[in-house]
């Protein structure tokens, strides 16, 4: 509006950089009210991690194993607080039986962010071989997973899939591709 | 089977208590709502069998989660307490909580372990804290520098007193082999429902 009343017909837009991913993981928690985020660290995710440390609306911490993380999110959400977990390929292979035998069974809306090691340029064959069973895993507990590759479906995916998993009751993984966060790079 | 287990070669001389007894005691000091998570198994059984208060919750699987679960719901509600019931075994699983607890230091959690030495509802295997292993040991290693073996029924029930006035605090007890008095229900949905209704979350 204040731009409408001063043109200035020789000006060309300024060329817009796009919000950074994790900028936008960020504030699409934020405005779902997920309020405490527990991970265990991931290089990919450092930029999120720290941004959330930085901003003082969120509660975050380090838990020493991503098991626990899913306790101490599940114990949360039944205390009334939303939360999400943020951890690697490699950890998510750590939690399949709290997921089977807490998290399904009672219907605990998780909000499950994974860094997707192990595909397009991993140098660990382990890596490689762990981020085989995350897919097979989830999909035979019936959890609701989306693999994020583009930037412009990121907020949409996210914003809704969390609406989605409080509302059935049911958890989510966001498995975030080197596509979209740049992923790990071998170095030589 | 042996008659006393438990602790770093008798590195402490706690009374061996009962579980079920003590879990009576320490139900019996709760006069304001605080909430209780049990542990799979026998922790579980006896909390169950002490009495079901809508405040308790009974964590049926995910073995070693309920230090983790408790430190959750004390985080979502710094004003109400918590308590944490596990078994040895169990902690062992997930002794790493231990320093993320003692990190945060959560004023509203206490944690009693219930330590009989025995892996008791798989076929009672011994635990390695039937001869080597201390936990209250390994706690304060974990910066719980509130943690303590409870010697007797009534020094148990003096520190759980105390605990609920500030924590984070560790309690372990050394317990006899007897089995749980009851069992709990087996319905996860119906457990967690009733706990979220218990601390006002859910109306």
């Amino acid at each position: 509006m204040s731009n409408a009343s001063t043109p200035t017909a020789t000006s060309q837009p300024v060329p817009k950089q796009p919000t950074p991913w994790h900028e936008i993981v960020l504030a699409t928690l934020k405005s779902n009210n997920v309020k405490l985020i527990v991970y265990v660290p991931d290089k990919v995710f450092t930029p999120l991690i720290k941004a959330i440390h930085a901003d003082p609306w969120f509660i975050t911490f380090a838990a020493t194993r991503e098991e626990e993380a899913v306790g101490i999110v599940t114990g949360a959400w039944m205390g009334g607080m939303r939360g999400a977990l943020l951890m690697q390929t490699s950890g998510f292979a750590t939690i399949p039986n709290a997921l089977a035998s807490l998290v399904v069974p009672s219907q605990i809306p998780a909000l499950i962010f994974v860094s997707e090691r192990g595909t397009l340029g991993e140098f660990n064959l382990g890596q490689a071989l762990v981020c085989r069973t995350v897919r097979p895993v989830l999909d035979s507990i019936g959890i609701e997973t989306h693999t994020i590759t583009r930037h412009d479906e990121l907020e949409f995916i996210v914003d809704r899939s969390i609406k989605q998993a409080v509302a059935t009751q049911a958890a989510v993984t966001f498995i975030l591709s080197p596509l979209l966060t740049g992923g790990k790079v071998f170095q030589h | 089977m042996i008659a006393t287990q438990t602790g770093a070669a008798g590195a402490h001389n706690a009374k061996v208590m009962n579980r079920f007894d003590l879990t009576q005691r320490l139900v019996a000091q709760l006069k304001n709502d605080e909430a209780v998570i049990g542990g799979i198994g026998n922790a579980n059984f006896d909390l169950w069998a002490s009495g079901q208060r809508p405040q308790n919750f009974y964590m049926l699987g995910s073995m070693g989660l309920t230090i983790p679960i408790a430190l959750g719901v004390a985080i979502a509600q710094p004003d109400r307490h918590v308590i944490a019931l596990e078994g040895d075994g169990s902690l062992l699983m997930q002794i790493g909580c231990l320093a993320t607890v003692a990190a945060l230091k959560p004023k509203n959690l206490t944690m009693v372990i219930w330590d009989n030495g025995l892996y008791q509802i798989t076929g009672s295997q011994p635990t390695v804290t039937a001869a080597t292993a201390d936990l209250v040991t390994m706690a304060r290693g974990a910066g719980l520098a509130d943690s303590a073996w409870a010697a007797d029924e009534s020094e148990f029930e003096r520190m759980f007193a105390a605990a609920l006035k500030g924590g984070p605090t560790l309690i372990a007890a050394r317990i006899d082999h007897q089995p749980a008095v009851g069992t709990t229900d087996r319905d996860p949905v119906r457990i967690r429902e009733n706990f979220m209704r218990g601390i006002g979350v859910k109306s």
